[in-house]
């Protein structure tokens, strides 16, 4: 890999590369799948593994302290989804407990120029934000569910992404001690 | 200002990296280890005893003819480094570090399997000239 694109302004990728590449990502997939299901949990692979080590990334370039609630996390993945992304989805759907919420946005960019086949109903194109979000929360010592509720690619007014929050993970104790 | 050697242990406690300029009579592996337990049980007992915020991530130890300073990421990626005396308040240069060489040449160098040790030899450079530039005297 070349160190050229690491020191490319984040700004400055150009989004439809981006959106094309990952749209060529997802088709490639179906195809060596054929199976929507293992499809859903590749991509949900890939963006945990994307998710440990962009989650470094974050917090070397913003230098972000740790969060005492999950409102300031939340605050934090708008954030990152600005820096990484360029676009700033809405929180909303808070729930009562305060454990759960939804990112919602009105533009996805990886779904521009997608159409979902009638047969692929069941994709989830997007998947691989979930597991982005996973593996970047885990590394922060907290676990969480993402799942979509609603996607632009199934009709929907918006794409809803839903996060809930299960545990704190604790930290790690090491061999041999107990 | 003298830099003895320096340890990286990532979040589930895998020593990722070590290095000793100078020797101390016990070979690096066991060093390594006697370092990391006896940092672990001081964090714990630092942020159970805390009368403030229990927000750990640095710590500073000195003894008589040397010092260890410790920082640890929000991600869980831990840095020992141990010096001698005359080094003070190095948090924000071992977030530097954190920043500039592990991220930049670990985190995303897909080659670098996370939590395993590190090989990449464009990293051990990189730490080796860090420390050279913020050490000077220090590295023989």
């Amino acid at each position: 890999m070349s160190r050229q694109n690491t020191r490319l302004d984040v700004k400055k990728v150009n989004s439809e590369l981006f959106t094309l590449t990952y749209g060529a990502i997802v088709s490639q997939l179906m195809k060596d799948y054929e199976n929507v299901e293992d499809v859903n949990k590749q991509l949900d692979r890939m963006g945990y593994n994307i998710g440990v080590r962009m989650v470094e990334d974050f917090l070397a370039r913003t230098n972000a302290g740790r969060c005492y609630d999950l409102r300031e996390t939340a605050d934090k993945i708008q954030y990152a989804f600005k820096m990484y992304l360029g676009i700033t989805p809405a929180l909303t759907n808070w729930s009562a407990a305060g454990d759960e919420f939804s990112l919602t946005f009105d533009t996805n960019p990886l779904t521009e120029f997608v159409e979902l086949p009638d047969n692929y109903q069941n994709l989830k194109y997007s998947n691989i934000l979930c597991g982005a979000l996973r593996g970047s929360c885990e590394m922060v010592q907290m676990d969480v569910s993402c799942w979509f509720v609603q996607d632009q690619l199934k009709g929907d007014l918006a794409t809803e992404l839903r996060i809930k929050f299960n545990k704190r993970l604790e930290d790690a104790i090491p061999a041999g001690e107990d | 200002m003298t830099v003895y050697s320096i340890l990286i242990v990532d979040r589930v406690g895998t020593i990722l990296y070590r290095k000793q300029w100078n020797q101390s009579g016990i070979s690096s592996e066991e060093w390594a280890k006697l370092m990391y337990g006896m940092l672990f049980p001081v964090k714990t007992f630092e942020s159970t005893i805390s009368p403030l915020d229990p927000n750990f991530n640095f710590l500073c130890s000195n003894t008589g003819n040397y010092a260890i300073h410790y920082y640890e990421s929000e991600s869980g990626a831990k840095f020992v480094l141990n010096t001698d005396n005359t080094v003070q308040n190095i948090r924000d240069l071992l977030q530097k570090l954190y920043a500039e060489i592990y991220v930049e040449y670990v985190v995303k160098n897909t080659e670098c399997e996370m939590g395993r040790p590190i090989e990449s030899e464009l990293f051990k450079l990189k730490l080796d000239q860090f420390i050279k530039e913020h050490f000077m005297k220090s590295v023989q």
